[in-house]
């Protein structure tokens, strides 16, 4: 199918074309304030010669795995706890508001102070970044379900803990799914500022010394694109959880 | 019965008296707001009323209970479960095989063949409200409770439903309270008819319909009794 084949190559030639765009416009200019694309791929081989590339692609994602199944695994069934809970709700609530507008950035300084620099302060930045945004998500989900799932479920004879297995947990997973998308792009956001200050490896890191060791704006454009790329690819794989054929229902369906 | 909002208490239902006979099909029609919906949750286990009480077969209604199944308006429906998945809902104490028996029987009855693995959003109204039916129907319940199942149907699929429902019901012979605000349908598919008044509500009058199934609805009888019901509930003849 041509038309197919059409969809699919657009996209490329379009980033072809702002490639070429962008080399010519860097090999015009008399002035240095952005290496062009050949400068940066340039960049990119050097990382891969030094043995860095996947060193510091592989510490950036150690810590946002760590930081980002460590939040889901406590926020997540803490905020359908509170949720299902009107009383717990109540109670966090306050909480939760005063905690959830601190940018992850404004700990930075109590994250060394508690953990020193290194990776634990990287995970435990990501792991705050993450918490709460999740929090709220699960919490949501749970008070979106309508009542009447729960009334149906209670009225075919379920325990309390039927209708959380069996109604509350399929009911708020679409909605869990596409938080956890949208947090780990927080999470791959913020490990980039952490490791900034926090550690001296990953590519955060590598932005950083790149300028301070000797300007080198080629591996700062480089490792910016990397981080753009692996961004994407991680997007990519939330979203095709998201499109499983039992998740794709949702409540607007009429 | 009582509600309480802001700290102001409406009385919804009130001096309510009504027995319902085993295997009787009772339709309850009243003004919008009267408290039909909220007599049928009570009757469901749902609401608890402020005083009296309901009692079936003589015990007390404390609760929702398997034996006694309410049917939304198709709002029910899990949207995670397929139509196989939904009627096996209600199942989980019975054995494999006798579940996949009663799921097969039920889907078949009310004509859902073929849709077996289809999800309630790819299914019409129609079929969603089939679906909610046999859901209820699979855990065999000595009592059917439906608050206007058939309301956000359109008129043709609404007819079609009528006669689907007084088939399984004779098939079935489970106790039916059906709420509705429409007249027609009460007095086509009931046996008696319970009319409620406005708020606070309580029974006005309950109507016998003599008419023997399937009802000729242009019969001098049925309109007589439609024009009963339609004159205690104080509306003209004519608009």
């Amino acid at each position: 199918m041509p038309h197919r084949s059409i969809g699919w190559v657009r996209p490329f030639a379009f980033v072809a074309l702002l490639l070429v765009a962008w080399q010519f416009a860097v090999s015009r200019s008399s002035t240095h304030l952005l290496p062009g694309p050949i400068e940066t791929l340039g960049g990119v081989a050097d990382l891969v010669r030094h043995g860095l590339l996947l060193k510091y692609i592989t510490a950036s994602l150690f810590r946002v795995t760590w930081g980002f199944v460590l939040a889901a695994v406590l926020a997540i069934p803490l905020g359908l706890f509170i949720g299902w809970h009107r009383r717990a709700e109540m109670a966090f609530n306050p909480l939760l508001q005063i905690f959830r507008p601190i940018s992850p950035l404004a700990w930075i300084p109590i994250a060394i102070l508690w953990f020193g620099v290194g990776d634990l302060s990287a995970v435990f930045l990501i792991f705050l970044s993450c918490f709460f945004p999740l929090l709220l998500t699960a919490i949501n989900a749970v008070q979106r379900i309508p009542s009447v799932y729960v009334n149906a479920a209670r009225n075919f004879g379920l325990s309390e803990g039927g209708v959380v297995w069996r109604v509350l947990y399929p009911a708020v997973l679409p909605q869990l799914i596409t938080g956890l998308r949208i947090t780990l792009g927080v999470a791959w956001i913020v490990v980039v500022a952490a490791e900034m200050i926090a550690v001296n490896s990953g590519l955060g890191f590598l932005i950083v010394d790149a300028r301070n060791a000797g300007d080198r704006y080629d591996l700062v454009v480089a490792g910016m694109v990397i981080i753009g790329v692996i961004g994407l690819l991680l997007d990519y794989g939330m979203r095709s959880l998201e499109q499983s054929k039992s998740l794709r229902w949702d409540y607007s369906e009429d | 019965m009582t509600f309480t909002r802001d700290g102001k208490s409406t009385p919804v239902l009130h001096d309510v008296n009504l027995d319902v006979a085993k295997g009787e099909f009772l339709c309850i029609v009243g003004p919008s707001g009267c408290g039909k919906s909220t007599l049928l949750s009570a009757f469901g286990g749902f609401l608890a009323p402020t005083s009296g009480e309901i009692r079936i077969d003589g015990e007390a209604v404390l609760g929702p209970d398997p034996r006694r199944i309410f049917v939304f308006q198709e709002r029910g429906l899990f949207p995670w479960l397929t139509v196989e998945g939904n009627i096996e809902f209600g199942l989980f104490k019975l054995p494999k095989a006798e579940r996949a028996a009663r799921v097969a029987h039920y889907i078949k009855m009310v004509g859902l063949d073929g849709f077996e693995k289809a999800y309630p959003a790819e299914l019409s109204g129609g079929m969603k409200q089939r679906l909610e039916v046999a859901r209820a129907l699979a855990v065999k319940p000595d009592m059917l409770m439906l608050d206007e199942p058939f309301g956000a149907l359109d008129s043709i699929t609404r007819l079609i439903m009528r006669g689907e429902l007084l088939r399984i019901w004779r098939e079935e012979r489970n106790t039916v309270i059906f709420v509705t605000h429409d007249i027609d349908e009460a007095v086509q598919l009931a046996d008696r008819v319970a009319v409620m008044s406005g708020r606070p509500a309580n029974i006005q009058k309950i109507v016998n319909i003599d008419i023997a199934h399937p009802r000729d609805i242009s019969s001098p009888r049925y309109l007589q009794l439609r024009n009963g019901i339609l004159e205690q509930l104080g509306l003209a003849h004519q608009i």
